[in-house]
């Protein structure tokens, strides 16, 4: 009789349940039955109970109170229990756990078992979830096993060692001296083991690594071993003895070489030899080369060596391999700084690349060629990345214009800006990514004119996700609101900053007002500083946000809402100005009893328009100019004026007098394209100044 | 050093979980959705790496099943794949033909192999005869334990 009949007859119940409900209701029993089996004394069954509660457990249901069953087991003197039991103990317990601290003791006595399978298991638990604490009361029980064991043990000891040494950095030098012994082992497990433990220790401690230095010659012989033995059936991987081994080797070459002549000298042959030799046409063998390619750029190695690494990355570019061409470009990627030229050799399989259908390709060909723009070759790599940009995936769209612009620098006509704007705000998942790249790119350099008024118009729109810090797709850093104005005033102030520029840094000023709370004084005596300004626009802009602040400063938010850019300047605030600018003057002229109409200010892509209050005081002025709005006509003392015509909205106001008091304002919106519209909002903002003597009504009619 | 190995199903059921660094359960759980949400979604001839936060997977389709591991920076990707294929080699020469049944069968057991090949995020041992000599070894100890108590194990 099979003896897990009854683990596996429960496993069968379960996979028959056909709904979710079902195969609850039979866990929950199953659950109960074993809890009350725990709570009995020891019936023969207890490494099967736990069995079927590690099951349950992998089904994603809770099984915390098989801990303490776990500590029992591992107490057991039977070793299918023990093995269950540690077993549980890897599944269910983490330092975290005070049960975990329960089992030290077993576990101290199971490293002296007379059986290496039961020492076996107490050494895997322990590698796998022993805490600071265990490790510090069992390292010298680990260190004795480094020394006077079989290799079956002395393999385990040594990764138990590596976890300890994670664990508690001091205790490296406990193990130091067992792990240079180890070095002249013949058994591969070991000397894997014994690889891996001296690569930790290095890593941790510059004074260890220079003692272990001194192995290098030791470790060149084992490596020359691997390389040149003749066929060995126990470690032979499609042709290549050992890669593992080899791998972990040129890994710890790597450490020991790395800003050292010496050693770099004592493995350059070996590194020649194996580049030479290694057959590359399984995995097996383009994993050892990699990792020989990685070594070589990484110690001081000599330049023909380096241009040998260099070529085989090359050649890794045609394999038809997908994953090794993946591998050789982020390689490339991390050496095209220190050795531009020689990547440069392989620019024309880089750029084919591009067209490569799978998606993690195309991203690596896309950094590197952007990486390898240079004076020489920016015409044919433009066309290129041009190309790539048309047709390549939408989540590659961002990262590729921004990288076109960044290599592109000054020279990006006008007409790009408000396009690679529109182009930014239709990829709203990219938001995000958007606005922390290229609030980078700006504070690397604020040279780029467009790549500035791009970054700035991002800046003032997603202002909130850039200080939010958090971002999917690159690496979080934490960008402070004073990060963010230091940036902006940076650009104000340049001598490199076009007017244009700064207007756009002006108005992303303006616009952080209403997304960050700590910095607001700051936002407003900038803004007020530019109220002097020589340039009339940016004068005229900081003046107008100025008002904003002082007078209106409840409409601050209504009018930062999102919007569309067209040209140069910002649609909203001029409507808004217009509207305040005939508020003034009602004042100024002590005007009509009533308040200045509200002005409809819509939420989501129009405009606010400004309303007409009283044609009479609009002739007497002759007309109001709004400043720069060039889709706009000037207001003209007319009863209907179409103050919106986009996109196939277009709104109108037609005002009319009922009485002498009131005036009605008439919003008509009409929608003439061939798409419903929804989600039209109409919001309107209302100054607390007066509240009208008579209700105001807006009719507002819907097409 | 390896942070963990999953291995899954084509719909998603978790078959085997190894954690190489403590992790709260609620985590595991976290990681467990996005990496079958991330690597079911992949299609098929994509180049097997992925970069997930500071990681780098390496995932390869055995049959029906996913076998899933997480690497660090430093970590060689393409011996990821032999790592991964070693295994399903071991699990073959023990099952005999090994396929997903027997694996959620005899899972406990898929574990005890696993922890003879890989310890603490490293390879223990290189060697396939060894491991497999190791396994067949214990699994001796613990029937002729058994059949000196005269009891049944599971």
């Amino acid at each position: 009789m099979s003896p897990s009949v009854r683990l596996q007859e429960m496993i069968r119940v379960i996979r028959s349940a056909r709904t979710q409900g079902e195969e609850r209701g039979v866990i929950q029993r199953e659950c109960a039955a074993i809890r009350a089996q725990f709570r009995q004394a020891d019936n023969g069954g207890r490494s099967h109970n736990l069995a079927k509660l590690l099951y349950v457990h992998m089904l994603g249901y809770p099984a915390h109170f098989g801990q303490m069953e776990c500590v029992r087991l591992i107490a057991s003197p039977r070793y299918s229990e023990k093995r269950v039991g540690y077993l549980g103990a890897m599944m269910l317990l983490d330092e975290k756990q005070d049960a975990s601290l329960l089992i030290t003791n077993s576990i101290k006595n199971d490293l002296s078992h007379s059986s290496q399978y039961v020492q076996s298991l107490a050494l895997c638990t322990l590698a796998c979830m022993g805490s600071a604490e265990m490790c510090r009361d069992l390292a010298p029980e680990i260190d004795r096993l480094l020394r006077a064991s079989n290799s079956y043990i002395k393999k385990k000891a040594a990764l138990c060692a590596v976890h300890i040494v994670r664990k508690v950095p001091e205790l490296g030098e406990l193990f130091t001296p067992a792990a240079r012994s180890l070095l002249s082992e013949k058994n591969h497990g070991v000397l894997h083991g014994a690889v891996v433990l001296i690569t930790e220790l290095c890593e941790r401690n510059p004074e260890t690594l220079e003692q272990f230095r001194k192995t290098v010659p030791d470790l060149v012989q084992i490596m020359k071993g691997l390389v040149t033995t003749g066929y060995s059936p126990e470690h032979n991987v499609a042709g290549i003895s050992d890669p593992f081994l080899q791998v972990r080797i040129l890994r710890l070459l790597r450490i020991l070489g790395r800003n050292n002549d010496a050693a770099s000298d004592a493995m350059n042959d070996l590194l020649a030899q194996v580049a030479t030799n290694t057959d590359s046409s399984k995995t097996a063998g383009s994993a050892v080369l990699y990792e020989t390619v990685l070594t070589v750029m990484d110690i001081k190695s000599e330049s023909g060596l380096r241009v040998l690494a260099v070529n085989i990355l090359g050649r890794f570019l045609l394999n038809n391999d997908r994953n090794i061409r993946y591998i050789s470009m982020t390689s490339l990627q991390k050496i095209v700084v220190t050795d531009h030229n020689a990547v440069q050799r392989h620019r024309g399989t880089i750029v084919d690349c591009l067209k490569d259908p799978d998606a993690s390709v195309k991203r690596r060909a896309l950094e590197l060629s952007l990486a390898l723009v240079s004076a020489v070759n920016i015409r044919s790599m433009m066309k290129e990345l041009l190309l790539f940009l048309s047709s390549c995936p939408p989540e590659l769209k961002a990262q590729a214009a921004c990288g076109i612009f960044n290599a592109a620098g000054g020279d990006v006509r006008d007409e790009t800006v408000p396009n690679l704007i529109q182009l930014i705000t239709t990829a709203s998942d990219l938001h995000c990514y958007t606005v922390h790249k290229l609030y980078r790119a700006l504070i690397t350099d604020i040279s780029q004119q467009s790549l500035v008024q791009v970054a700035c118009w991002c800046i003032g729109e997603y202002g909130d996700l850039l200080l939010r810090g958090e971002c999917d797709e690159i690496e979080p850093v934490q960008v402070s609101e004073d990060d963010v104005l230091d940036a902006l005033e940076t650009v104000l102030q340049s001598h490199m900053s076009s007017p244009a520029t700064r207007g756009f840094a002006l108005t992303a000023t303006m616009k952080l007002s209403t997304r960050i709370t700590d910095n607001v004084d700051r936002i407003r005596s900038i803004v007020s500083i530019y109220g002097s300004c020589i340039d009339v626009e940016l004068q005229q802009r900081a003046v107008e946000y100025n008002a904003l602040f002082k007078k209106y400063d409840h409409m601050r938010y209504a009018t930062s809402c999102t919007e569309n850019l067209n040209k140069k300047s910002s649609f909203c605030f001029p409507f808004v100005c217009g509207l305040l600018k005939v508020c003034d003057l009602l004042d100024l002229l002590g005007g009509s009893e009533e308040p200045p109409q509200p002005g409809p200010i819509l939420g989501s892509t129009a405009p606010g328009p400004a309303s007409t209050a009283g044609g009479d005081l609009l002739d007497l002025l002759g007309g109001l100019e709004t400043p720069e709005t060039p889709e706009t006509p000037a207001l003209t003392p007319a009863p209907t004026l179409t103050v919106y015509e986009k996109n196939g909205v277009t709104l109108k106001l037609h005002c009319h007098k009922q009485s002498e008091t009131g005036l009605t304002v008439t919003l008509t919106a009409s929608n003439s394209s061939d798409w419903d519209m929804s989600s039209f909002t109409l919001q309107a903002a209302v100054p607390k100044v007066r509240l009208p003597p008579n209700p105001v009504y807006m009719l507002i009619s819907h097409k | 050093m390896m942070r963990f190995l999953l291995l899954f199903s084509r719909q998603g059921r978790l078959r085997l979980q190894k954690w190489f660094t403590p992790t709260p359960e609620r985590e595991k759980k976290k990681i467990i959705r996005d990496m079958t949400t991330m690597v079911l979604a992949r299609k098929p001839r994509s180049c097997n790496f992925l970069h997930w936060r500071d990681l780098k997977i390496v995932y390869k389709r055995y049959a029906s099943l996913y076998f899933c591991l997480a690497l660090e920076d430093q970590d060689n990707e393409l011996l990821a794949l032999e790592i991964l294929h070693r295994y399903v080699e071991l699990l073959d020469k023990y099952f005999g033909n090994v396929c997903e049944l027997d694996i959620i069968f005899n899972f406990e057991k898929a574990y005890f192999i696993l922890d003879e090949f890989l310890m603490g995020g490293e390879i223990q041992e290189t060697s396939k005869q060894i491991v497999n000599r190791s396994i067949e070894a214990s699994d001796m100890l613990q029937e002729t334990m058994e059949e000196y108590m005269s009891k049944p194990a599971f």
